[in-house]
């Protein structure tokens, strides 16, 4: 007993590394799965890179019409000057594309910040008190989801700008309207767990020391129902790239200005394809795919590794007796035990 | 080692050096190594060990029954087929007709939107060919054989219609509609009621007796064994320690495992303890007064009563046992007094605090002399804090200790006094055995020297050694702080061990109460005396004597 204690008090406390949220499930995930959550990773941080730095990466800005040789000129093919040419207001296609990544990373991240904060608030007191106040914020939350979020996202951006704006401006309305969408499935999600853990032993057992609500609520409740969160902050990260995209699309984004902005490029290359020029349309194109693909693919390799029959694991090889000494300390089957 | 066997008995299961292993997060687990064991056909061999000791895997793997995770080694003789080398398809052709399993919860191995004719039809279905009235004929004669009233209505019925032990016998059934060589009983009594284990180790042996089924029965209760087994198969860390008759294992244990764990086993020996002097002058601590406790109904309906009008009282430094079988409304008590539910009628004073009506804010001032250890110490602590912050918790809320740093002097001293060594606070809760998480619950719910501590069922979800050491520290920490205890549980050995006065609960009624060795040695009611018979020993000789004594209360 005494020999294995001291064992198992080395691995109380993993490294941080381990710990941390994505790369945890990147040391788990083999073959398949990993090559996806891989790509993913690969792809979103090449995305990070570029947002991060625009401003050295680009070789011009995203509102520069002229060179020192004068103005670029409007639907230029590529060139040296300009490797993927000009758009036909005659800004340079490929700064616009690098200068796009910045203005989607920080809508994602004023969006995610405010509605996980929201929901994750609304959802613990929502489920954790009950009674009528569930009940309402529920049913706003199932109304909200009956919209389109398309559709929601237009309304909050008229109401919030009035449809046009600079940059600050702009990313807060597409934030805003983004947050709107997402509010609610945060809500939902930290909701039904906060109704699970409500009733596990543990909440009991802090009832009967006379733990004060507020106490139970964060200390007990709160960060045992966030586990799923990460997962849905990946997914919804993609899906905020794709309603901004769709926001400049339909022309209620940021003006070209202020920033640059993907679905804006795409909108004004409508009339290039027809016209066969192939430049302007396809660097934002690929660009929103990607951007949606990488968050994506991580995403659902969360989705994967974070439920045990969905995992892929290693086949058991050949024992050694090393092995079998570890199996029969108590750490790996108690480990075994939690997983199962 | 096993008595000689007859000609006639051939080998229904042989099982040679069978390895298994499983691929896990946490490496390769090799769950069962070097297992040769068999059984003979109308022979009940028991396989016994704590949880985690491969019992389980190890007869799972004669139906094939393991997930994909795992790898297998060695030879599983199932009726001269090796089971371990065939395919999905051989192996389905083998589950029912050759071995068949009889599952640990009856309520979730039968299937709640079909009826129950429909459930033992499928077996034959999957088959052969049966036309719907000969499947039916042949479920009616199923039911009458596990011995179902009425199978001509009841095969219609689904099977929320039936109660628990119904239940295991209808999965009995299930298991018996191809006439298999072997079944396998996964603790087949551990989710039932004692009383109704009676009943179904009766069916068992009446299988084996009239029809020669193998059975081989995985248990952890050694009264269980006693009580049908042939042979025990006792399994430690995955290996086998030793094989011998029933009767030979419990009269001479070989190996020191083995020794150790029916040293282990709560007998009931009624004890007569006394209170302690000056307890019974003194003001009760708990006085429930034609107490009830209803839980609301639905629709308008009336609610359902779980206690009715039931009055006891607890002084300090007594133990009550509070001993029912399920939903006799013994939990419904415990957590009345610990303000968890609302009492609906009559009177209950906890502390000089009537329940009757009380708000939370009032009670808050006496909950620092209350404690409360839970069944499942797996899921009693918040799984994100320490071992140390979950037990300085009773002392942030109620002391001016501010954070779990400046509490960890007084942790450290409560975990000693659990017989926890002081490390052990810098861990996590999943980290810690269930019964060192036991006594570290015990430890939180003894925090803030309470008077009364409500214990409810603490070592049901334990291992028998394990849970011979918590009773005993448990015993311990009463004589030496002097608590009333509330002690709920449905075994009447552990009970036995610890209560100065037991209360027996049936359907929310108090049945009977008395001092331990009253109730125990000399049961008036006819419930109390079932009760008592019920409850199996860990002896098969006097298990036998006892089985007739049984058999004579049940025609009563």
């Amino acid at each position: 007993m005494a020999a294995s204690d001291k064992t198992t008090s080395a691995s109380t406390k993993p490294r941080l590394l381990d710990r941390l949220p994505v790369l945890h499930q990147l040391r788990q995930s083999v073959g398949l799965q990993r090559g996806m959550l891989v790509f993913g990773l690969v792809l979103t941080g090449f995305f990070l890179l570029l947002a991060i730095f625009a401003p050295w990466l680009a070789p011009y800005g995203y509102d520069q019409l002229r060179g020192p040789d004068g103005l670029f000129g409007a639907q230029q093919p590529p060139s040296p000057e300009h490797l993927l040419g000009t758009t036909v207001g005659g800004y340079d296609v490929l700064s616009r594309t690098i200068w796009g990544a910045q203005t989607a990373l920080l809508v994602i991240i004023v969006a995610l910040i405010l509605s996980v904060f929201i929901g994750i608030l609304l959802g613990l007191i929502s489920g954790y008190l009950g009674g009528w106040l569930d009940r309402v914020l529920v049913v706003i939350a199932d109304a909200i989801y009956a919209f389109p979020s398309l559709l929601l996202a237009i309304v909050a951006a008229i109401a919030i700008s009035g449809g046009q704006s600079g940059l600050w401006p702009g990313v807060m309305a597409a934030a805003i309207s983004i947050t709107v969408v997402f509010i609610p499935q945060y809500f939902r999600v930290v909701r039904s767990e906060v109704v699970r853990i409500k009733a596990e032993a543990f909440v009991e057992s802090a009832k009967v020391i006379g733990a004060s609500t507020w106490r139970i609520m964060f200390v007990h409740v709160l960060r045992n129902s966030t586990r799923s969160l990460p997962l849905i902050v990946t997914l919804n990260a993609s899906e905020a790239i794709s309603i901004l995209a769709a926001l400049g699309f339909l022309g209620f984004g940021i003006n070209p200005t202020a920033a640059a902005e993907w679905g804006y490029d795409l909108k004004e290359s409508i009339g290039d394809v027809s016209a066969g020029i192939w430049w302007t349309a396809i660097p934002p194109g690929v660009a929103i795919v990607l951007a949606i693909l990488g968050m994506t693919l991580i995403g659902e390799g969360l989705n994967d590794l974070a439920d045990p029959r969905l995992r892929a694991r290693r086949r058991a090889g050949k024992q050694t007796p090393a092995d079998a000494v570890a199996a029969s300390q108590p750490v790996t089957r108690e480990f075994m035990g939690e997983v199962e | 080692m096993a008595a000689a066997p007859s000609a006639s008995d051939s080998l229904a299961v042989d099982i040679r050096d069978l390895d298994v292993s499983f691929a896990t997060d946490g490496g390769d687990v090799h769950a069962v190594r070097g297992v040769t064991l068999d059984v003979r056909r109308g022979e009940v061999l028991a396989i016994v060990g704590e949880s985690g000791s491969g019992k389980t895997v190890t007869a799972r793997t004669i139906i094939g029954l393991l997930p994909e995770t795992a790898r297998l080694g060695g030879a599983v003789m199932l009726d001269g087929t090796n089971v371990v080398q065939l395919d999905k398809k051989g192996l389905r052709e083998l589950r029912g007709t050759k071995a068949a399993m009889i599952f640990q919860e009856p309520s979730t191995a039968l299937n709640p939107v079909f009826t129950v004719g429909w459930q033992l039809a499928e077996g034959l279905r999957a088959h052969g060919k049966y036309t719907k009235a000969q499947a039916k004929k042949h479920a009616i004669e199923m039911l009458r054989r596990v011995g179902i009233p009425d199978p001509e209505q009841r095969v219609d019925y689904y099977p929320h219609q039936f109660s628990g032990g119904q239940k295991q016998r209808i999965v009995i059934a299930t298991a018996l509609a191809l006439d298999p060589t072997l079944i396998i009983a996964d603790e087949p009594t551990t989710a039932l009621d004692v009383t109704v284990q009676a009943e179904i180790l009766e069916l068992l042996r009446r299988l084996r007796d009239e029809d020669g089924t193998a059975i081989v029965l995985i248990t952890h209760n050694m009264g269980v064994v006693a009580d049908l087994a042939d042979r025990v198969a006792v399994m430690l860390e995955g290996e086998i320690v030793e094989t011998a008759t029933a009767i030979e294992l419990f009269s001479s244990p070989q190996h020191e495992y083995t020794k150790k764990l029916l040293a282990a086993v709560p007998r009931l020996e009624i004890s007569d303890r006394q209170l302690p002097a000056g307890a019974a002058e003194a003001e009760p601590i708990v006085v429930a007064r034609d107490l009830v406790i209803e839980y609301p109904g639905r629709f308008r309906r009336p609610g359902f009563r779980a206690v009715d009008r039931v009055s006891f009282t607890i002084k300090p430094g007594e133990v009550l046992g509070l001993v029912g079988e399920s939903g006799s409304g013994k939990t419904t008590i415990g957590r009345a007094i610990a303000g968890l539910t609302p009492v609906a009628d009559g009177s209950l004073r906890v502390l000089g605090t009537e329940m009757l009506g009380v708000k939370e804010r009032d009670f808050k001032r006496q909950r620092n002399e209350l404690g409360f250890v839970f069944q499942d110490p797996a899921t009693s602590f918040n799984p994100l804090l320490t071992i140390a912050q979950n037990v300085a918790e009773p002392l942030i809320v109620h002391t001016d200790v501010r954070d779990a740093a400046a509490a960890r002097p007084k942790v450290d001293e409560l975990l000693e006094a659990v017989q926890l060594p002081k490390v052990f606070g810098d861990r996590f809760p999943h980290e810690l055995s269930g019964g060192q998480r036991q006594r570290a619950s015990l430890a939180r719910a003894l925090a803030l020297d309470p008077k009364l501590l409500i214990a409810d069922e603490p070592t049901s979800a334990l291992d028998v050694s394990v849970q011979a050491r918590v009773l005993e520290l448990f015993r311990e920490l009463q004589e030496q702080f002097g608590f009333a205890t509330l002690f709920i549980t449905h075994d009447l050995a552990v009970v036995d061990l610890l209560a100065h006065t037991i209360v027996v609960l049936h359907n929310g009624e108090i049945a009977e109460t008395g001092t331990t060795a009253k109730v125990l040695g000399n049961p008036q009611d006819p419930y109390t005396k079932r009760l008592i018979a019920s409850l199996p020993v860990p002896d098969p000789i006097e298990q036998a004597a006892r089985r007739a004594t049984w058999n004579a209360t049940r025609e009563d």
